[in-house]
């Protein structure tokens, strides 16, 4: 009987359901109350992107040296490209820019070399990067040794001074938080009530209270002659404040760890730190990478802030061209532009997170 | 016990610092001489009285204060340290002696020359709220104002002084209350009000963001007073004297007719006023502890008032404001300067 029949032939599944078609109806189209708000979603991505099209691209201008080769219909990204070293450097003097080269180069090929698996010497490397690295780096910046002018830090500024505070703060913020987070699990009372008001303390104040702290009164406590770099102490208010954090994301991830890996540990013979150093910190500090970069990504937006005890960080150059009257009235443009060089910042970070994740993940997911 | 100790450290920092006030930098003069560069505290971006230029350079007429005084005491106009200050800062950044010079528009009032440890040493600029009307409206006076929707950017005293003024004339107004410059300019070229308020100099600096800036006209009328000059701290009268007097120079460079082009061929002027504010004739930077050419440098290397307004205020410069008020004393204005002999 089955012979009779013949074998239908496979054929290719419907076109309404596969490919982009079945895509669309699948996701946007299936149903009446879907397409109406598809449609009003598309409409009002239409009447916002038209515009932002058409001002940042279509209408722009890109080629000139001042204000009037702008014709003022779509954006003057001509006010960026004559500002543009000056919103990566800052005021830095423009014959001594290649120091701060320099700088740049060596910072991103560090963190190259120690992102890149493939690279070898990563310990060295780490070794240089937190140690000598950052000697060099100021002995170029600062100038004042083998013949180099010196170059105040009141002149540093722009994308350079974004990334020198939010490197330090990261470097530094990290080893305190992890010391602040096992101090406030340890059992020595001193220790421990130290940790907590010291957590407590710089967590419960604003960031800009503590730069006008740093700023405004602590030069009138110093004696007259003694006086601290503003950079400096931005540094430093800075680097305390995360650390507060950075702290309690970090205890976060040690409570997470069941107390038979440390009994454990402790059962083997391991001392404290052998204990804490081989077994539980690995495991936290993993735990804690969305959190730990979450700290870095809003500690690199909140250098924005030394902006208000005079620093020019990036943001803080482009408001300062903006009032430059042969400049004025492109405010817009340079927002624009502040906000797409942070957004790559933090979203490289993001990314790189994401990854490190992926490559640590050793049966914690779920 | 933990509060005792702290109360402590409080007490010995206070009186550290009242030690520390009292003398502060008795010899501001000396210092500078020493670093080779004059601290100034700046502001961190006002057109056309303080900004960054393309190249990084600071640029203004409170900018020119400092270059004036790093000519006067170094004989080199570009030794000067830029410290970019915000307007809560600024006051302590001088008491503490950050910065020896605080030219950072700086409105002159009694509280602030009185009980701040500090001295303003004159007027570089007469500011004063003024207003900005469209053109089409065809008003030519405040007092046409009656009943008009104002823009203003939040900040009290400049509603207060509105306010003041509609009331002294029996006018009413609808204010209309905005956050920022930009947004100020941006609800006045919307149309939402019909005037926009604010200091003169500041309206200058809107004008020209508006898409079209002959559109709009600033009134002759001003409704308030701030002079606005560099500051110094009290306690070193040296100091003092080199800031005043460096001002007081290129306001006499403009009234004697020398700029920064001719101040060469006038050192041999025979104008006995020329002769002595260029150090020909009797040395009159000595009560300072300055060379005998010390306005000569100025002269040459910032140039006069008149100059210094057109280049980054007036007529020559984006911002197009009058001289107005402050013209000289014989032209019109209350620039007016204590004669050099």
């Amino acid at each position: 009987m089955i012979h009779n029949q013949t074998i239908i032939k496979e054929r290719p599944a419907p076109s309404s359901s596969v490919g982009a078609i079945a895509w669309l109806r699948t996701n946007l189209f299936n149903g009446p109350i879907n397409t109406i708000f598809t449609l009003i979603g598309l409409y009002i991505l239409y009447l916002l992107v038209v515009p932002t099209v058409q001002w940042a691209f279509l209408n722009a201008d890109w080629i000139g040296t001042t204000r009037d080769d702008c014709s003022r219909e779509g954006a003057c990204w001509v006010f960026i490209n004559a500002r543009f070293t000056q919103f990566i450097y800052g005021l830095y003097p423009r014959e001594e820019i290649w120091r701060a080269n320099i700088v740049f180069a060596g910072f991103f090929t560090l963190i190259a070399w120690l992102a890149i698996p493939r690279l070898p010497l990563k310990r060295w490397v780490a070794v240089f990067a937190l140690v000598g690295f950052p000697i060099v780096a100021y002995v170029l910046l600062h100038g004042g040794y083998f013949d180099m002018p010196r170059v105040p830090t009141h002149r540093w500024g722009g994308l350079m001074l974004t990334l020198l505070l939010a490197t330090v703060g990261m470097v530094g913020a990290l080893p305190i938080g992890i010391v602040l987070a096992l101090g406030r699990r340890s059992n020595m009372p001193i220790v421990k009530s130290f940790c907590v008001v010291f957590i407590e303390f710089w967590r419960g104040v604003p960031l800009i209270t503590v730069l006008f702290m740093a700023s405004v009164m602590l030069p009138l406590f110093l004696p007259s002659d003694m006086s601290v770099d503003r950079l400096v102490r931005a540094l430093i208010g800075l680097t305390l404040f995360q650390s507060a954090y950075m702290a309690e994301v970090i205890r976060g991830g040690l409570q997470a760890i069941p107390k038979g890996q440390e009994e454990a540990a402790a059962a083997l013979g391991m001392t404290y730190w052998k204990r804490m150093g081989l077994i539980v910190l690995p495991q936290a500090l993993k735990m804690m990478i969305p959190g730990i970069v979450n700290t870095f990504i809003s500690l690199f937006k909140d250098t924005t802030l030394v902006m208000i005890i005079g620093l020019f960080d990036l943001l803080g150059i482009v408001q300062a061209a903006l009032a430059d009257s042969r400049w004025l009235g492109f405010s817009l443009e340079g927002y624009v532009f502040a906000a797409f060089m942070f957004w790559i910042f933090c979203f490289s970070m993001s990314r790189y997170s994401q990854y490190l994740e992926r490559k640590l993940h050793t049966g914690h997911k779920r | 016990m933990m509060n005792k100790k702290h109360l402590v450290l409080l007490a010995s920092a206070g009186a550290i610092t009242l030690a520390g006030v009292a003398t502060a930098q008795a010899d501001t003069l000396e210092d500078t001489m020493e670093r080779g560069a004059v601290q100034c505290g700046v502001s961190d971006g006002l057109p056309g009285f303080s900004a960054p230029d393309d190249e990084g350079n600071w640029q203004g007429l409170d900018v020119d204060v400092c270059r004036a005084v790093a000519a006067a005491v170094l004989g080199d106009a570009d030794a000067v340290n830029y410290i970019s200050l915000n307007a809560v800062e600024r006051f302590t950044a001088l008491q503490s002696g950050e910065v020896d010079v605080l030219s950072r528009n700086t409105t002159w009032t009694t509280t602030r020359d009185t009980t701040l440890g500090l001295n303003f040493t004159g007027v570089n600029f007469y500011d004063g709220q003024g207003f900005m009307v469209s053109r089409d409206l065809g008003i030519s006076s405040a007092s046409e104002l009656d009943g008009a929707a104002i823009c203003i950017q939040s900040g009290t005293t400049t509603e207060l002084n509105l306010a003041d003024y509609f009331r002294a004339n029996g006018m009413e107004f609808d204010p209309i209350v905005f956050d920022t410059s930009e947004q100020t300019v941006g609800g006045f070229q919307a149309g939402r009000c019909d005037v926009l308020t604010s200091d003169t100099s500041q309206l200058a600096a809107l004008r020209i963001q508006l898409d079209d800036p002959s559109g709009a006209m600033i009134l002759p009328d001003v409704i308030s007073k701030e002079p606005l000059g560099p500051v110094v701290r009290q306690g070193d009268d040296v100091w003092f004297n080199i800031v005043k007097w460096s001002l007081f120079a290129m306001l006499n460079g403009e009234e004697y007719g020398i700029t920064s082009e001719n101040a060469e061929e006038m050192l041999s002027s025979e104008n006995p006023d020329v002769a002595r504010l260029l150090g020909q004739d009797g040395n009159y930077g000595e009560g300072m502890g300055l060379e005998a050419d010390w306005a000569y440098n100025i002269l040459s290397q910032v140039g006069n008032y008149g100059e210094s307004f057109e280049r980054n205020v007036g007529m020559g410069s984006p911002l197009e404001i009058e001289r107005g008020v402050n013209a000289l004393w014989n032209q019109g204005g209350f620039q007016y300067a204590p004669p050099i002999r």
